[in-house]
């Protein structure tokens, strides 16, 4: 046995699993958004405005200003107590 | 006239020991009264602080045995930084020196995983890398080098630490558990922002510290080949893109 036929044959595997994370990667990147309005407090993915700084921060529930990552799609059909869920952030 | 630092000083020694701080003003006949109620709000919240971070250890030695444990530990270990998140990694081995627990001796390695997930929680956020990232990479597959996003911690234990952690999340199936079974955990948040603990090989372990070290892909699958020759990473690399765990070699510099 030599090295370089191993190191042939791990560096096909490397492209091809490679190629496929690509393949994955492309569609993942379109199938979360974030959605404003709908995280409990402290349940929130990461946090914007002041006073706040990332995940698990918010102090109230249903935050607007706060979002939180559902499914794609699934963001304005969330009602909550204060209203819909909201793709943009809700000014209070 | 205190200086500041000096009364910073004084009142932590008093919350350690109890005597009253020079300052501190109350009515005499409450003020002691007063400050036991401050010193037992400072326990109380560092306990359920480390309560809601090591929720397992907890389950594993039960509420009594978890706050009294809880209890020395603060009194050893402050805090050392307001943010609270920082707070509890002398906790592990704490524990393993702990002789009331000697009888759970995968107490501590619990505990540490549990660290671990505080810690890929609210590790950097940098963007994994694009598909059309890793198809560029595809086209050079020999010489791709990727970071490992800053979540991910690699973790040994001389316990089934993964696995009793496992058995102890809700709608956990009851099962056999070997505390003596070796584990290697890799820990890392996904790309839904949710931390995620892997049971990892030997094998799959040398590839992650390869691409820890050096990121070369081809270097690090290499060395796992030396310890399990039929060791392929496909799996593993489309699970770590999967969960955005492959990040640019740039943005780690950042």
């Amino acid at each position: 046995m030599t090295h370089m036929p191993t190191a042939l044959g791990l560096t096909a595997s490397l492209a091809a699993a490679l190629t496929a994370a690509a393949g994955a990667a492309q569609a993942d990147d379109m199938k979360m958004e974030k959605c404003y309005g709908v995280a409990l407090a402290g349940q929130n993915d990461c946090a914007a405005g002041a006073g706040t700084t990332c995940a698990g921060t918010s102090k109230v529930d249903y935050d607007g200003a706060h979002w939180k990552y559902v499914p794609a799609g699934t963001c304005v059909t969330m009602k909550t107590p204060t209203g819909m869920g909201s793709l943009e952030p809700i000014k209070s | 006239m205190h200086s500041h630092p000096d009364l910073i000083a004084a009142f932590r020694d008093g919350l350690a020991t109890g005597t009253l701080p020079p300052g501190a003003k109350a009515l005499p006949a409450e003020i002691d009264r007063r400050f036991a109620v401050y010193r037992n709000n400072v326990t109380h919240g560092l306990i359920e602080a480390l309560a809601t971070r090591f929720p397992v250890v907890k389950a594993l030695v039960g509420d009594d045995f978890f706050r009294a444990t809880a209890r020395l530990f603060i009194a050893q270990h402050k805090p050392t930084n307001p943010v609270l998140m920082l707070w509890g990694e002398d906790f592990p081995a704490f524990l393993r020196g702990f002789p009331p627990a000697a009888g759970l001796p995968y107490l501590a390695d619990v505990a540490r995983l549990e660290y671990a997930r505080g810690i890929a929680y609210h590790a950097a956020d940098p963007p994994p890398l694009t598909g059309e990232a890793l198809a560029r990479a595809a086209t050079g597959a020999d010489i791709a080098c990727v970071a490992l996003h800053p979540s991910v911690q690699l973790l040994r234990a001389r316990h089934a630490f993964v696995t009793i952690w496992a058995a102890h999340q809700p709608g956990a199936a009851p099962g056999e558990i070997n505390p003596l079974q070796e584990e290697i955990a890799l820990v890392l948040r996904n790309r839904l922002l949710d931390v995620e603990i892997w049971r990892l090989t030997r094998a799959e372990s040398l590839f992650i510290v390869g691409l820890g070290k050096t990121g070369h892909l081809l270097g690090a699958a290499g060395a796992a080949r030396v310890a399990d020759p039929r060791f392929d990473p496909t799996h593993l690399i489309l699970r770590l893109s999967a969960a955005g765990a492959l990040i640019s070699r740039e943005t780690t510099d950042v």
